[in-house]
C-alpha cells in the first residue's frame, strides 16, 4: 500500500480503478445476502449453556451434546451473531426468573436475543425446557417459550436441540423455516462400489441407504422426502431407481434403454426430468413420478445432462448442454421452448435453481482451455440479469452444489482438502465447512424440507 | 499458496515419470549441474503421448519449463516456455528439450518408439486360441480427444482395422463401452462416454459389421484404465473400449 501514498496524476486513475474493484465485490456480495435471506445485518444473540435442572448422573453427558448442538445450529444458521460466552454475567440461567435484562442488554454482551433454559433427565425420560427472549424489551420480552420431553439419549437431546433451534431460527429469520433438522443425501465410494448415503445436515449420523453393490450415483431426494431417485449401473446400463423410505426397501421404477442419469425432481414431486440417450443422444426428458407418460423436451446434437426445476414455479428448467462442444448452463420452459444461454465461456456444469426461484449456482472453470489454471468453482448466479459471483477461492475442483430449502446455504463436493469431500458454505461464499472425512464422497443433495 | 505446492508436486511428479521413462528406454537424463545460489535452475520436462505409434501415425509433445529464458527441442527449433505440438517421425527418435536460464541449463528427454507396419493379419486357423482371445488380441480400442465424442483422424486405421477382424468374424458379439478421464462432471462424463460408444458403433456399423452385434454402454469416469491426473493417463482414459460377450 506504500505506493498509494505518493498519489500523483498518473496514478490517480489506476487508483480509482482500484478502489472501484474492491468496492464492487461487497457490492455484489449484497444483492446475494438480501436475496438469499441472510441479511445484510445480523442479530447479536446470546445462548448460555443450559443449566441442569435435577440430579440425574447423566445430565452433564446429555448437556454438553445438547448445548454444542443448539449452538452450532444458531450459529450455522447465517443470520446471526453469536455474542461471546466470555462477555456473559456470571452465573447461571436456567428460567426467566434468573434473568437480569440490563447485565445481557448493556456492554459487554450488548446482545438483543437471549436463549436459555435447563434440562433434566429422570427415569427414562429426558425434559428440556428453552426461552428465547427480547432483553431490550423489558416490559414484554418472552418472544418463545418451549418444553420437549423424549428418550433419554444422545441422539433424542441432538433431535430437542435442532427442533428448538429451527423454532428460533424461524421466529427471528423472517419466518423462514430453518434447516437443523433436514438431511443430506450423497454418493460414498468405498471397496471398488457407490452406494447412497445420508447424513443430517451438520455432517453427523452419516449412515448408508442403498446396498446395491454397483454404482449408484446423482441421488435426488423428493419434495416430500418420502423416495430417493438417482442413477444406476445394472451391469450394462445405467437405469433410473427409485428407494422408498415409507417401505425402507427400493421400489420398481420402469426401465429405459440407453444410458439414463440425473433424476431431478419437479417442486409439486408430481413429475421427474432426466437424461436418457434411449433415442441415440443424451437429451432430457421428463416422466411422471409414476414412470408413465415419457417425453423429450430437448432435441440437439452432444450431451444434455443434469435437469434442475425452478422450484419455485415448476415451469422452467436449468441443465447442462454440450450443443456447441463444450457443457454450458442452459435454462427452457418445461415444455422445452424458449431456450436460454446463461454462461457464453467455459465449462460449465450441475446448475442448481434456487429455492426462491431467482438464483442459479453450479460449477465453472471459467478460465478453460490450454495454459488456463483449470481451477473447477462454484458461482452463483442472479437469473434476472446474468450477474454472478465467484463463491469458492479455495483450490480443488469444486462441483455439484446443491441448496438448502432456507436457500441460505449450499453443500457441494470439493477435493481441496485431498480427497473428494461433501462441504457446506453460506450462500454468500462465506463459513465454509467440510462435513465428511472418511473415504470418497460426492454428489450431495440437500433434502427439501 | 496451495497451487504453488500443487503445482511444485506436479513438476517434481513428472521429473519422476521422466526419470522413470528414461530409465525404461537406457537412457539417463543428464544430471542436473549444481544450481549456482542466486538464479534459480531452470527446470524442464518432456512427454510424449503416447509414446508408441505405427508408422505414419503422429504423437503429440507436451513440455514444460520454469525459470528459462531459452527453450529449444532439438529437430524442432526454439519453442515457448511450455506447450504442446504433433509430431510424426519416421522412425523412432528420442526428443531432447532444452531450458537455458540465468541460473543454468537444464534438459529433458522423451523416446518415440515408430513400430514398422503392422504384418497381415494372422491366419485365422489358430485354432489353440478361443474366440475371446482372438477378439482381444485383434479388436484394438479407439481414442478420443478431449472432451471430443467424434473419430479422430489418426483413430480411422484403427476401426478400419476392427470392422474387418468382426467382418471375418461374424459370430461375435460384444459391448463397446465409453470411457472419459476424470476431468468434468460425473453425469456430463456420462453423456459424453455413451456418445463416444454410439461414435464407435457408427463407424462399425457404416464399414458394414451388423448393428445387432454392437451393444453400447457409458462408464463415464467410473472405471479408469489409468488413475494419474496426468496427460498421458487421461489420453488412456478417453476411449471406446471393446468387451466380448459372444
Amino acid at each position: 500500500m506504500k505506493p498509494a501514498l505518493r498519489i500523483n496524476k498518473m496514478a490517480a486513475p489506476f487508483l480509482t480503478a482500484l478502489v472501484l474493484m474492491i468496492v464492487i465485490p461487497s457490492a455484489a456480495q449484497d444483492w446475494i445476502k438480501t436475496g438469499t435471506g441472510l441479511g445484510v445485518e445480523r442479530v447479536r444473540i446470546a445462548v448460555p449453556d443450559f443449566k441442569a435442572s435435577s440430579q440425574d448422573p447423566r445430565n452433564s453427558e446429555l448437556l454438553r451434546t445438547f448445548n454444542d448442538t443448539l449452538w452450532n445450529d444458531l450459529n450455522n444458521a447465517g443470520i446471526f451473531e453469536l455474542v461471546s460466552k466470555s462477555f456473559y454475567p456470571l452465573g447461571q440461567v436456567g428460567a426467566p426468573a434468573d434473568v437480569k435484562f440490563e447485565t445481557w442488554s448493556a456492554p459487554p454482551p450488548n446482545t438483543a436475543m437471549l436463549v436459555f433454559g435447563n434440562l433434566a433427565a429422570n427415569a427414562n425420560n429426558v425434559i428440556v425446557q428453552g426461552w428465547l427472549d427480547d432483553v431490550k424489551n423489558t416490559a414484554n420480552p418472552q418472544v418463545l417459550a418451549k418444553q420437549y420431553t423424549d428418550v433419554a439419549n444422545a441422539q433424542q437431546v441432538r433431535i430437542i436441540a435442532h427442533k428448538f433451534a429451527d423454532e428460533i431460527i424461524f421466529r427471528l429469520g423472517g419466518g423462514i423455516n430453518g434447516i437443523a433438522e433436514t438431511q443430506i443425501y450423497y454418493v460414498n465410494a468405498r471397496g471398488g462400489h457407490k452406494e447412497i448415503w445420508a447424513m443430517d445436515y451438520d455432517g453427523a449420523n452419516q449412515h448408508p441407504i442403498t446396498t446395491l453393490g454397483t454404482i449408484s450415483l446423482s441421488p435426488h431426494i423428493s419434495p416430500d422426502g418420502s423416495r430417493l431417485a438417482f442413477s444406476s449401473f445394472n451391469g450394462s446400463n445405467w437405469e433410473i431407481r427409485m428407494f422408498s423410505f415409507d417401505l425402507n426397501r427400493m421400489v420398481s421404477f420402469p426401465r429405459f434403454s440407453g444410458t439414463n442419469t440425473s433424476p431431478s425432481w419437479s417442486p409439486d414431486g408430481s413429475k421427474l426430468a432426466f437424461s436418457s440417450s434411449r433415442s441415440g443422444d443424451n437429451e432430457i426428458y421428463i416422466v411422471d413420478q409414476s414412470g408413465g407418460n415419457l417425453h423429450r423436451i430437448t432435441n440437439s446434437r452432444g450431451p444434455d445432462v443434469s435437469p434442475s426445476w425452478n422450484r419455485k414455479t415448476g415451469s422452467e428448467l436449468a441443465w447442462v448442454s454440450g450443443r456447441t462442444g463444450l457443457p454450458r448452463i442452459y435454462t427452457m420452459g418445461a415444455d422445452g421452448t424458449n431456450v436460454q444461454q446463461m454462461i457464453d465461456q467455459g465449462y460449465g456444469v450441475s446448475p442448481a435453481w434456487s429455492p426462491n426461484g431467482q438464483f442459479l449456482v453450479f460449477s465453472w472453470m471459467r478460465h478453460y482451455g490450454a495454459g488456463a489454471p483449470g481451477s473447477e468453482d462454484i458461482y452463483i448466479m442472479d437469473i434476472a440479469n446474468k450477474q454472478w459471483v465467484q463463491l469458492t477461492h479455495d483450490g480443488g475442483r469444486n462441483d455439484f452444489p446443491s441448496w438448502s430449502p432456507d436457500g441460505r446455504h449450499i453443500v457441494f463436493q470439493s477435493n481441496r482438502s485431498g480427497s473428494l469431500q461433501i462441504w457446506t458454505m453460506l450462500a454468500d461464499g462465506t463459513n465454509q465447512k467440510q462435513l465428511t472425512t472418511s473415504g470418497n464422497n460426492s454428489e450431495p443433495d440437500w433434502s427439501w424440507k | 499458496m496451495k497451487q504453488l505446492t500443487m503445482r511444485s508436486s506436479a513438476l517434481v511428479f513428472a521429473l519422476g515419470g521422466i526419470l522413470f521413462l528414461g530409465a525404461c528406454h537406457k537412457k539417463q537424463p543428464p544430471p542436473p549441474p549444481p544450481p549456482p545460489p542466486p538464479p534459480a535452475a531452470p527446470t524442464a520436462s518432456l512427454t510424449a503421448s503416447p509414446d508408441t505409434v505405427d508408422k505414419g501415425q503422429s504423437t503429440t509433445l507436451t513440455w514444460q519449463t520454469s525459470n528459462a529464458t531459452d527453450v529449444s527441442i532439438d529437430g524442432i527449433g526454439a519453442v515457448q516456455p511450455s506447450g504442446t505440438q504433433q509430431v510424426t517421425p519416421a522412425e523412432s527418435t528420442t526428443y531432447t528439450l532444452n531450458a537455458k536460464g540465468a541460473g543454468g541449463t537444464q534438459s529433458a528427454t522423451a523416446r518415440v518408439t515408430v513400430n514398422a507396419p503392422p504384418p497381415p493379419p494372422a491366419p485365422t486357423t489358430t485354432s489353440s486360441m478361443t474366440d475371446e482371445q482372438m477378439f482381444a488380441q485383434n479388436v484394438k480400442d479407439i481414442y478420443f480427444d478431449y472432451d471430443k465424442s467424434d473419430m479422430r483422424g489418426d483413430q480411422q486405421s484403427v476401426i478400419q482395422a476392427d470392422a474387418a477382424f468382426l467382418q471375418q468374424h461374424p459370430n461375435m458379439s460384444f459391448t463397446v463401452e465409453g470411457h472419459c478421464d476424470e476431468r468434468g462432471s460425473t453425469e456430463y462424463n456420462l453423456a459424453l462416454g455413451d456418445s463416444r460408444a454410439s461414435a464407435v458403433k457408427n463407424a462399425l456399423v457404416a464399414a458394414g459389421v451388423s448393428a445387432d452385434r454392437v451393444k453400447t454402454t457409458s462408464l463415464g469416469k467410473e472405471r479408469p484404465f489409468c488413475t494419474e491426473s496426468n496427460e498421458s493417463c487421461w489420453q488412456q482414459n478417453r476411449r471406446g473400449h471393446f468387451v466380448y460377450s459372444k
